[in-house]
């Protein structure tokens, strides 16, 4: 198993379309950042029109941890498909390079090689959040210095203390994390059904984008539905920015204002990611090979 | 590692089935295959064969019937059997965007061996690709990849080589070479080869023993020597006019024994000591001929065996 998460790790990073995943977010997020820095003023003006006449703030509010949540609300929309773009192809892309069919001549466990690409596949989506966070939090802290992170909620302002924060997105990333595994997942388990790429990644982004605008209408009909879909649940990395406050409504340090919201959806996600490979590995081992 | 006999029959299949929805791809075949055997195994177009070979292979799950190799069941023992066999199915299609070598040494690995660097360039030596070892396999031509692919599926040793159309793609100098590297796994290596291929003259130069399937069902099995028997012999007849000997020969007692007429030749099946005979009535019925030619080729065997107009069954040595 380990031999052959090795080999598929090969396989993955070999392969220049893994690459442009990084360059992706690496030019997605220097286009934010340069932007910022150089109409960053304006931008917070901006932001701060509703407020600025009841409040008055000292300190940087464009400091490195607001903008890496700026990007973190951006890229977390786009990265599915940069996910998609590799998890979706691990079986189907060997079925249509007609490699699949050698790889099962091998002296391998089908269940041992679907493990070993979904691992791979999730070790993809890890190094890819990995790089998001050095780009978009590292860099961005580097770029633009350090402060309290401002935050305008729809009808209240949070302001997290700049000693509070980097856990915080330190929990942010593990459960976006999630999320993307989640989306590797989806992406892995419609990869059997296909012979070409192309109709697993369309597949998987379809699926979101459906899921999505269920998971955002208030209708009742969806509203039925809304707590199972796993696209409801990909946002809750936010909650690790609400906190508790106190009696004089001081916020409480190290606090998370509903970790139960977080916990049950990091177990509906944790669901659908068994559920989706789950049925993989049955499908796989049943399948017959005939690309 | 299983350990086995080197006399025993290798492959044994019985009553192998597979059905696809209503279609029955395989249907109740059994053959068996003897170690050191060249086994060719032949069928037109959409005659099972691959689908036979990718049940042998793991690949496609039988609907019914037993399949046996090395003396263990193919179910139970999967990975230790697999371990004894190379194959190479249809296209030998590897990883485009790695080298020669990186394909090698990839499936080396997931084949259960130790890559040295030694064991791979002496591999892709003996498929004529060392002096292309580290170019991407996207720069080479179909019958590079072929030769990868014969490389991959040989780079671990194994007993039993099974090789789908391995000259598909190939230039005629690319067909000796296979043709020769087979005869040297069978007569020097000593391994068992399976092969199916429709270049029925290649097969012709190489088996040892012969399976002809249609419609997923046996035809013929047996040794080259005991199908390609001189008592029975196909007769290729070039006459003035085909349709009045064609007349003569459906009005006579040889009527069954005409065969469809091919690339304008009457073709009929008969045993050797027939023919004066049929060449005197032909004679006698003023059929102004040409040329009477035998023929003993695989491909007029196969041809005969096919249309319908003789079910030879097994042989037995």
């Amino acid at each position: 198993m380990w031999e052959h998460l090795q080999i598929e790790l090969y396989k993955v990073f070999k392969r220049p379309r893994t690459y442009l995943s990084f360059a992706a977010i690496t030019a997605l997020i220097g286009v934010i950042q340069l932007g910022l820095l150089v109409d960053g003023k304006e931008y917070a003006d901006f932001v701060m029109a509703d407020f600025a006449n009841s409040f008055s703030v000292d300190g940087k509010i464009l400091n490195g941890y607001f903008i890496c949540y700026v990007i973190l609300q951006l890229l977390l929309v786009h990265v599915p498909l940069l996910i998609a773009l590799i998890a979706a192809d691990m079986i189907s892309g060997e079925a249509n390079m007609g490699t699949l069919r050698i790889l099962l001549t091998k002296p391998q466990s089908r269940t041992s090689i679907v493990m070993a690409k979904f691992i791979a596949s999730v070790i993809y989506t890890l190094l890819l959040l990995i790089w998001i966070a050095i780009m978009g939090l590292f860099l961005s802290m580097l770029i633009f210095g350090t402060d309290d992170l401002f935050l305008m909620k729809s009808s209240y302002v949070v302001i997290v203390k700049e000693s509070d924060v980097f856990w915080r997105y330190a929990g942010a990333f593990c459960f976006a994390a999630l999320a993307m595994v989640t989306v590797a997942a989806l992406g892995f388990f419609l990869s059997f059904f296909a012979e070409n790429s192309i109709g697993p990644i369309v597949a998987t982004m379809s699926v979101i984008i459906v899921c999505t605008i269920l998971s955002t209408m208030n209708i009742p009909l969806f509203n039925l539905i809304k707590p199972y879909l796993f696209t409801t649940h990909m946002i809750t990395w936010k909650e690790f920015f609400d906190f508790k406050v106190n009696d004089a409504n001081e916020a409480i340090i190290g606090s998370i204002q509903y970790p139960d919201k977080i916990i049950r959806s990091a177990t509906v996600l944790a669901v659908h990611i068994v559920l989706f490979v789950g049925s993989a590995v049955l499908l796989f081992r049943k399948k017959d090979i005939l690309s | 590692m299983l350990l086995y006999n080197s006399m025993q029959q290798i492959v044994k299949v019985s009553q192998l089935t597979k059905q696809f929805n209503n279609l029955t791809a395989v249907n109740q075949l059994s053959f068996s295959v003897e170690s050191g055997d060249v086994y060719g195994f032949l069928g037109q177009n959409g005659a099972g064969k691959s689908t036979t070979i990718r049940m042998l292979l793991t690949l496609i799950t039988p609907t019914s019937g037993e399949i046996s190799i090395f003396g263990y069941d193919l179910n139970k023992h999967r990975k230790e059997i697999l371990q004894q066999i190379g194959a190479v199915i249809e296209k030998p299609d590897v990883y485009k965007y790695l080298s020669a070598y990186e394909n090698l040494k990839l499936f080396a690995k997931l084949s259960g061996v130790k890559p040295t660097n030694k064991l791979l360039m002496d591999q892709l030596e003996m498929v004529g690709l060392a002096s292309r070892a580290h170019d991407t396999v996207k720069t080479f031509s179909q019958g590079m990849k072929q030769r990868l692919g014969i490389g991959i599926a040989l780079v671990h040793n194994p007993q039993l080589i099974i090789l789908d159309e391995p000259t598909n793609g190939l230039d005629p100098q690319g067909i000796a070479d296979i043709r020769n590297l087979i005869l040297i796994l069978s007569r020097e290596m000593k391994k068992t080869v399976i092969v199916s291929s429709h270049l029925l003259n290649e097969i012709e130069q190489i088996a040892t023993r012969i399976l002809i399937i249609d419609k997923g069902q046996k035809l013929v099995e047996g040794s080259s020597a005991e199908l390609f028997n001189d008592q029975q012999t196909i007769l290729q007849i070039s006459v003035a006019n085909n349709e009045s000997a064609i007349q003569t020969i459906q009005s006579s007692n040889w009527a069954n024994n005409l065969l469809p007429e091919r690339d304008g030749q009457i073709m009929v099946g008969l045993n050797k000591e027939d023919i004066p005979n049929f060449n005197r009535m032909l004679a006698a019925s003023g059929v102004d001929i040409y040329s009477l030619q035998a023929r003993h080729s695989l491909e007029d065997y196969f041809l005969q065996v096919t249309a319908g107009k003789q079910h030879v069954g097994t042989f037995t040595n």
